[in-house]
């Protein structure tokens, strides 16, 4: 049965109504690999490993979301359990600390039948010294099939993709790539706003620093939003005005006529006179709070990756506020992760 | 400033001097409400409103009231040196109607509580108007930027460190970046303090006979030269606060030609003095940056002269005898300069250097533009910030008559000429 056919059929429903109207290229229907006559659907995803959102074509892009969309009404379902992934091994290899997003890929890994180790690097022979290529390694020898890794240096995770015989999927890279953020939250778009192209998205906050901004710049840019960034100049990485967004240094005018107001978490270390000289100054010229929200259009829509700093970045009436999809981001991110792992599965040998 | 003025205030028969234009006339001006309602050949007592107070000048200089760049006031922290009211006494004596207090205060004009605390204090208890800098970093300490933003919209109208020199260039660059966000205006004493060491007067042959360590002319113009290369990287508006030596002029000469967004200063101090008059380790003239050689002044002198310097100020440092009385080597940097800057600044006017519009140019029209400000300036509508005097009226410098409350000037028992006679600010008589 094809997935989406089964989703239906278990949901009772049709899908999504956007996906009937609002998307009219569908990557399904324009990708037609040779083997598509067996039993299961593929996700026309070309790539072995998810490192970037660089690199990825719109329609590879597009089929994620289509298949993210159908793993939101399974994951609605009582019974969420699938068995693409039976028998696959997913190691989960966190050289950062995080909730969310190892929760997440867990969550995913099992809904779709892997079974999910999680690596511990406080415990683990990483911190007795051991190499990356050397973790790399030994983890290969134990055969898994999807590595998920996160690890603090820009491009650790393409290095480690190289020694390896799975897939890899980076679950952010230093100030690098976060792709599994960036198509959670494109999906949480869409399905609130029916499209991507045409919307002005304000991304605000820590960009030099943040891989997640990185990410949701390729993406946004490449389904067609007006992408602007908006950070005091310190927080903004060199030459960003020829990354292909419109840079403010004031955050009403960036976030003037915005479509969606994408707040970034500041890192509090960062906050003491390195790059900003305060919480309260940032909080007063850059934290998002009702007054400000409303230099933005009126139906604009809040987003966060979490974990958030009230009264920092973001202000808890606005983060726990009518117009924030803070929590509906996690949702989509465990859809979006059951459809990138699903995708990738499809290149596994056997 | 009282409320017991007159409503209207005439200055007539003056040499007016308008030193944001360059034109000088004879002829009067009108003042009520704090501002310039006329001003030229045509304001004579016939034509004044009945209720003005007329003053007749008798032929007296009446130009724009002296803004200065740094005075450092007392408060808080250190009343024992000076404090609001004796600072703002000896500014509104020497014909400074705007001081821009300096932060390196205990504790520092780096939280925007004490922004507020100094405007509250100078409304209560100054004669002048006072204006609030604030810290580029936190303590001044060159480590982490101050809340620039926060710092502005409480009123602060420039950042500096004072003689602080930011050593590290990471902080530099994250401070111009920064405060370009906010068009503040970055005023740095810059100093290779490394290079510098323990130096206490200008490297030499002076230093040498006086067996004091010296600082090189190469300490300022190293850093300076690394300030204009991040000036070009980042924007941001930067002001050289004072320069001491050809070498540096040739930085900021090459900077402005380049375009960039600088302009530069220097102190009273260093256009009239120079390492000789240290003599025997006169301490009242130990400064920083240190007095240089006689040739060094004369290039400061003539870059005052062509404009590549556009502002002089006092630097008005105020120090304690027991911080002063001591070896020189040990002995605190710093001499007070408001009551005396006009004056000395007559001097280079009276040996015919620079032209007494450039002088009150440097000392009040570029300053105001350099701060966004409406003063120094003879226009209509402008604030009544004046004053008169008379260049040629001979006086010795008494450091016993001066309203400051240390008496550290390096001008003691100087013979000058032009005593400021008169100070109005927003149209108020504060002096004369």
């Amino acid at each position: 049965m094809r997935f989406a056919a089964m989703v239906r059929s278990l949901s009772g429903g049709t899908g999504t109504s956007f996906r009937a109207e609002g998307f009219p290229i569908r990557a399904k229907m324009l990708y037609t690999p040779p083997l598509m006559s067996v039993a299961h659907s593929k996700i026309a995803f070309p790539h072995r490993h998810l490192l970037g959102i660089e690199g990825l074509s719109r329609l590879d892009i597009l089929a994620l979301l289509d298949a993210a969309e159908e793993a939101v009404s399974l994951s609605r379902q009582v019974e969420k359990k699938r068995s693409v992934l039976r028998g696959r091994t997913q190691i989960n290899l966190f050289f950062e600390a995080s909730t969310r997003t190892q929760a997440s890929f867990e969550l995913a890994g099992k809904r779709l039948g892997a079974d999910v180790m999680n690596m511990s690097v406080a415990n683990s022979s990483v911190k007795k010294g051991e190499t990356l290529i050397d973790t790399a390694a030994t983890l290969n020898a134990m055969r898994p099939d999807i590595i998920i890794v996160r690890h603090h240096c820009s491009g650790a995770v393409e290095l480690l993709s190289r020694k390896v015989d799975c897939s890899v999927v980076n679950a952010g890279d230093g100030a690098h790539e976060h792709p599994t953020q960036a198509l959670l939250d494109a999906l949480t778009i869409r399905r609130r706003k029916g499209r991507i192209e045409g919307l002005t998205v304000a991304i605000c906050g820590d960009v030099a620093h943040s891989r997640v901004a990185r990410s949701n710049m390729l993406l946004l840019s490449a389904l067609g939003a007006r992408v602007r960034v908006v950070a005091p100049s310190t927080l903004l990485p060199s030459g960003i005005e020829r990354m292909g967004v419109e840079v403010f240094r004031d955050m009403k005018e960036g976030i003037k006529d915005a479509d969606i107001v994408m707040m970034l978490r500041l890192q509090l270390e960062r906050m003491s006179g390195a790059f900003v000289p305060s919480l309260r100054e940032y909080a007063h010229f850059h934290g998002l709070t009702e007054e400000k929200l409303k230099y933005a259009k009126p139906d604009a829509l809040v987003m966060h990756p979490g974990p958030i700093n009230r009264g920092v970045e973001i202000e808890s009436a606005v983060a726990d506020g009518a117009q924030s999809l803070i929590n509906e981001q996690v949702e989509m991110g465990v859809a979006v992760r059951m459809a990138v792992l699903e995708a990738l599965s499809q290149h596994l040998p056997g | 400033m009282t409320d017991k003025a007159p409503h209207s205030i005439a200055l007539i028969n003056a040499h007016l001097v308008d030193p944001a234009s360059g034109k000088e006339m004879r002829g009067g001006i009108f003042t009520s409400d704090g501002v310039i309602r006329d001003f030229g050949p045509q304001v004579t007592k016939a034509n004044l409103p009945s209720d003005a107070l007329v003053i007749d000048c008798g032929g007296d200089v009446v130009a724009p009231g002296l803004i200065d760049l740094r005075v450092f006031v007392g408060e808080p922290g250190a009343e024992y040196r000076e404090t609001i009211a004796t600072a703002s006494a000896a500014a509104a004596a020497g014909g400074v109607t705007t001081i821009v207090a300096a932060p390196n205060t205990t504790p520092a004009v780096d939280d925007p509580a004490v922004v507020d605390f100094l405007q509250r204090r100078a409304r209560d208890n100054s004669r002048v108007r006072l204006l609030a800098s604030a810290a580029i970093t936190k303590g001044l300490r060159g480590k982490e930027i101050a809340e620039i933003g926060l710092l502005q919209e409480a009123g602060a109208v420039a950042f500096t460190d004072c003689s602080h020199s930011i050593r590290n260039s990471q902080v530099m660059l994250r401070a111009l970046t920064y405060a370009r966000d906010f068009d503040a205006l970055i005023m740095h004493q810059a100093q290779d303090d490394d290079l510098a060491g323990a130096g206490v007067m200008n490297s030499g042959e002076r230093a040498s006979r006086l067996g004091l360590s010296g600082i090189p002319a190469a300490a300022e113009a190293i850093a300076l030269d690394r300030d204009m290369r991040l000036v070009k990287m980042v924007g941001g508006r930067y002001h050289a606060s004072i320069l001491s030596s050809s070498l540096s002029l040739d930085v900021i000469a090459r900077a402005k030609a380049a375009g960039l967004p600088v302009t530069c200063g220097t102190t009273i101090n260093h256009l009239s003095l120079n390492e000789n008059d240290i003599g025997d380790y006169r301490t009242f003239l130990k400064l920083a940056p240190p007095l240089r050689h006689e040739d060094e002044r004369m290039a400061l002198v003539h870059a005052l002269a062509s404009g590549l310097i556009d502002v002089v100020m006092s630097d008005h440092n105020p120090q304690d005898v027991e911080t002063k009385r001591l070896p020189f080597a040990e002995a605190e940097f710093g001499a007070i300069g408001l009551e005396t800057m006009l004056s000395a600044g007559l001097r280079l006017v009276h040996s015919g250097d620079v032209s007494l519009v450039r002088l009150l140019n440097a000392l009040s029209t570029r300053p105001a533009d350099i701060l966004h400000l409406p003063q120094g300036r003879l226009a209509i509508g402008a604030p009544a910030d004046l004053i008169r005097f008379d260049p040629e009226e001979p006086y010795v410098v008494d450091p016993t008559q001066l309203h400051s409350r240390s008496k550290n000037t390096p001008f003691d028992g100087a013979r000058m000429q032009g005593r400021v006679k008169l100070t109005m600010v927003a149209g108020v008589v504060v002096h004369g």
